[in-house]
């Protein structure tokens, strides 16, 4: 069983060890650091470079449409030094939908943005391939955004 | 015998006479037909779920090679029939479009199972085709999720029906 970041370090020492405006969102299993997207970078680099996280897996990203709220990327990450799960969030508004992309980080992010992308609309700046991954090209809209509207069959 | 070039049919005597001979007379379309129903060639190729059945019908228990259908290709170029076993995407149409064009005359095309026939339980999907003939023209449906082996067999069996009675279906193989 995996432990948790969260049970190590209060939300301040996370904001100074990270310096940035981190905090922590949510209970139980679904406890998350919730950052602004201005220090998404650079605070996964340090979640990834510093000895004491080591976050080395990222082992999902996905995100969630909170309508009026706009869209939160939810990172999971993980580190295979101390067995350690983190799940990190970052928020943009409905209308931009953009966040800078964690590939130059990890290299799994790739497809996994392209996912997102694909299938919430959620654009991820910097990104070497921001194209649809499953599918068509053609296709018009972003079927998981709560405003999509199933065709009716004829 | 003498046979008149001539004449269109034989009496039942002259017919009788070459029977004892072991020669019988057929026209070389039903013969071709005869041949093509008893030895569908499929492509080895599956989408979904259904896919395990179609290798359940092939192996040792169901044993396709009964009817003479064991001989999967992994080339379009060698293969007469084309299964549309599971969920066709519309991401997967261009593929399974390019691959039965790439399938040499006379081909046919079997949609097994719910999905290949109407798009099945995903018909409401945004995501898959609502039935492979919106693509791809189908001869033989088989119903079912998944389909068992022996109502793939019988789709086989319905098949070869309609190749070996081309004028009954309206195919555009035979006459």
């Amino acid at each position: 069983m995996a432990n948790n970041l969260l049970d190590q370090f209060s939300q301040d020492e996370l904001a100074a060890r990270l310096q940035a405006e981190v905090e922590v969102s949510g209970e139980g299993v679904s406890r998350a650091v919730v950052v602004p997207k201005e220090q998404l970078l650079a605070v996964m680099e340090k979640l990834l470079r510093e000895p004491d996280f080591a976050f080395d897996m990222l082992s999902d990203l996905t995100s969630v449409d909170r309508k009026d709220a706009g869209f939160e990327v939810v990172y999971q990450l993980f580190s295979l030094k101390h067995l350690c799960d983190l799940r990190v969030k970052t928020r943009t508004a409905a209308e931009e939908a953009q966040v800078p992309t964690v590939t130059g980080i990890w290299p799994g992010a790739d497809w996994m943005e392209r996912e997102v992308f694909d299938l919430m609309g959620v654009t991820f700046a910097g990104h070497p391939n921001m194209t649809r991954l499953l599918l068509p090209d053609e296709f018009e809209g972003h079927p998981l955004r709560k405003d999509f509207k199933l065709q009716p069959r004829a | 015998m003498e046979i008149d070039k001539n004449v269109d049919t034989l009496s039942e005597g002259q017919v009788d006479e070459l029977i004892k001979k072991n020669i019988i007379m057929t026209s070389l379309e039903a013969v071709f037909n005869w041949a093509r129903g008893n030895s569908l060639w499929p492509l080895s190729s599956g989408l979904a779920c259904c896919a395990i059945e179609m290798m359940a019908t092939g192996a040792s228990r169901f044993d396709m090679s009964r009817f003479g259908y064991e001989v999967f290709r992994p080339s379009p170029r060698q293969a007469d029939l084309i299964i549309i076993a599971g969920t066709l995407t519309w991401k997967m149409a261009p593929a399974i479009q390019r691959v039965y064009e790439q399938m040499p005359e006379p081909k046919w095309i079997i949609a097994m199972g719910s999905c290949a026939c109407t798009g099945g339980p995903f018909a409401d999907s945004y995501a898959v085709v609502p039935g492979v003939d919106k693509v791809i023209p189908v001869d033989v449906y088989v119903p079912g999720c998944p389909p068992r082996p022996e109502a793939l067999l019988d789709g086989f069996l319905k098949l070869k029906a309609k190749i070996q009675n081309p004028t009954k279906v309206g195919l555009k193989h035979g006459k």
